[in-house]
């Protein structure tokens, strides 16, 4: 009952938010100076230009009036027309959702990965040099933000050492046979592992770049609570019935401690998905948010909007799904 | 156990210095860009395109760490180019701080329907995305250094709103406060003669890392070309011209992300350093 209860007032909240947020993007869009007619038409527009394009975008209602009906074609799936392409502002946008789903899940299988691997490595030989060594790399992960680890790769791996393609998302030249816009994942289902290496290729230096914060906040929380687990009973036990230590920390230490880095987690992919945008664009890896960049210089208003919006969704939605796992994981809670 | 804090400890003095140096290097830069400069940062020229820096083959003297396409000296332009992001640092940092901390310290204290309002704004503010939100203000703002400092703002209050809420709230809860009340303070006294006090230490902290944060927003608007116009020096704008020729200029590229990159860092490990001076578990 108590479940169900914190579960509709948690889906209310989400409401709220993506509410609020449709408020704000829509008003900050419109209300700020520079409205959207004068972006969008040529200098030396006449007045009867400017007043047929204002009734046509329903520009001549209220803001409140222009917003209701913005949103009920919203929720009816339609984000309107993009202005420089012409086309449904939601069929672009779900045409590069993909790309850079794809991008954040590879960066965030890094993350975890790398910030496991350091968490356990300062665990096995705390109170030692290599614990100061993994306290030194995490606090530079913790100080350098994505947009400078991307430079630092496509120096170091694009121009040093050019082992990777410092631009694009697949090799221009290849023959893609996909069907879906989700080339990485259907490149593995189709067995072709010649394209999945040349998109990794493309992906690994962005999407190391977007991972390397967040491993650094991984390695240090998931540190802390193995270092205090390590000390617990069952642990001493485990190491008393001759379990190596390293054993201790995965087998018994691990399961116990892993709670509050996931939430952690949680909190931090929406950020790793908002470093996207500047990612993709250093990169020109063809996704969202490098849409949404052009989108801005285009002063494509209805894209930024339906942009902007999607970004939201995610976020909440990421934000919803790790308090769901959080409350199914959580022992104390399951059972309240 | 002892000795380890103690290393622990000379550790971050050591830290505190290296950042605090480069960051009085960088503002004396900034101050002095005029007589520091050894070339004027905008000159073109463009018969002196792409010389490597001096200790290349192929350098010019005078251009210490090369030129651009345009023939414009790299080194005066990063000089100039710390005016900029340290205009941005200060500025846009110490307003986000206050109007963060303000609202932080409002939602802790008061409680209430004051916290509830801010705490559903944070809520909205957490689902943007928060690069975008600053081109998309941009965009609408229109370019310019006054722009971007009002996005940080905008974009990045809730970063000290949330910490300074939790902060006072676990004060308000002290011993101190109640004794204050006590003695007859009024509630506005309490905040600002008691509790903000012992709140201080942290804002500081995080406003030491804000003004990182606001370089490297700058930056990053100055390499999408959202900053200001393109022939003033900036350290992103440098760091986007640098990017397209980075296989035959690379130090267009190289000098200016050091110079970012350095900056950024002392920012970050200050106010690090800070937070763990502060920290009573730590002293």
């Amino acid at each position: 009952m108590l479940v169900l209860r914190s579960l509709i007032a948690r889906l209310v909240t989400t409401a709220v938010t993506l509410f609020g947020v449709a408020v704000i993007v829509f008003v900050v869009i419109r209300v700020v100076p520079g409205n959207p007619i004068a972006m969008m038409l040529p200098p030396g527009a006449t007045e009867a230009d400017i007043e047929r394009l204002k009734t046509l975008y329903g520009l001549d209602k209220s803001i409140a009036e222009q917003f209701a009906i913005w949103l009920a074609a919203v929720l009816h799936g339609d984000f309107g027309t993009s202005i420089s392409t012409r086309q449904p502002v939601l069929s672009l946008v779900l045409n590069r959702l993909p790309a850079t789903l794809e991008l954040s899940i590879l960066a965030l299988l890094i993350a975890v990965a790398l910030g496991l691997a350091l968490a356990v490595l300062g665990t096995r030989f705390r109170d030692r040099k290599t614990e100061a060594g993994v306290d030194i790399v995490n606090g530079i992960g913790l100080s350098v933000p994505d947009f400078l680890w991307g430079l630092l790769l496509i120096l170091l791996f694009g121009v040093l050492w050019p082992v990777f393609s410092i631009s694009g998302r697949v090799s221009p030249r290849l023959e893609l046979p996909f069907v879906s816009q989700f080339y990485l994942f259907e490149s593995l289902l189709r067995l072709r592992f010649d394209l999945t290496r040349d998109l990794l290729g493309h992906m690994i230096m962005p999407a190391l770049a977007l991972a390397l914060p967040l491993a650094a906040i991984i390695a240090q929380v998931l540190k802390q609570s193995l270092k205090e687990t390590v000390n617990l009973d069952y642990a001493v036990l485990a190491r008393t019935k001759g379990y190596k230590e390293t054993r201790v920390i995965l087998a018994e230490a691990l399961p116990n401690a892993v709670l509050p880095t996931l939430t952690l987690v949680g909190v931090q992919f929406t950020f790793l998905i908002g470093g996207t945008v500047i990612i993709e664009r250093l990169f020109s890896y063809e996704g969202l948010g490098n849409m949404a960049i052009d989108a801005v210089i285009n002063r494509d208003l209805p894209l930024i909007q339906g942009i902007v919006i999607l970004f939201a969704v995610i976020f909440t939605v990421v934000n919803l799904a790790v308090d769901m796992s959080y409350a199914l994981l959580n022992p104390k809670l399951r059972h309240a | 156990m002892l000795d380890g804090r103690g290393a622990l400890r000379r550790r971050a003095g050591l830290r505190l210095w290296l950042s605090g140096g480069w960051l009085i290097v960088v503002l004396v830069c900034a101050a002095f860009a005029p007589l520091i400069a050894p070339q004027d940062p905008l000159a073109q020229d463009l018969m002196l395109g792409r010389l490597p820096p001096v200790w290349m083959a192929g350098a010019e003297p005078g251009y210490l760490l090369g030129t651009d396409s345009l023939g414009r000296d790299v080194l005066s332009r990063i000089i100039y180019g710390a005016r900029v992001a340290l205009l941005v640092a200060f500025v846009a940092g110490t307003a986000t701080c206050l109007v963060g901390s303000a609202l932080g310290l409002a939602a802790g204290f008061y409680r209430g329907w004051v916290d509830r309002v801010v705490g559903r704004l944070v809520d909205i503010w957490m689902a943007f995305p928060p690069v975008l939100f600053a081109i998309l203000l941009i965009a609408v703002l229109g370019t310019g250094l006054t722009s971007i400092m009002l996005a940080i703002i905008v974009i990045d209050w809730t970063r000290f709103c949330r910490v300074v809420r939790s902060e006072t709230l676990n004060q308000a809860q002290m011993d101190y406060v109640q004794s204050a009340r006590v003695a007859g303070f009024t509630r506005a006294r309490t905040l600002l003669a008691e509790i903000l006090p012992n709140v201080l230490p942290t804002i500081v902290a995080l406003l030491t890392l804000e003004m990182g944060i606001a370089v490297i927003v700058e930056a990053i608007l100055s390499f999408v070309n959202l900053s200001i116009s393109t022939d003033d020096p900036t350290w992103g704008g440098m760091i986007a011209e640098g990017r397209i020729s980075i296989y035959q200029a690379w130090w267009v590229l190289v000098f200016p992300l050091a110079a970012l990159f350095l900056t950024v860092l002392s920012f970050a490990q200050l106010g690090q350093g800070l937070r763990d001076r502060f920290d009573p578990v730590l002293r």
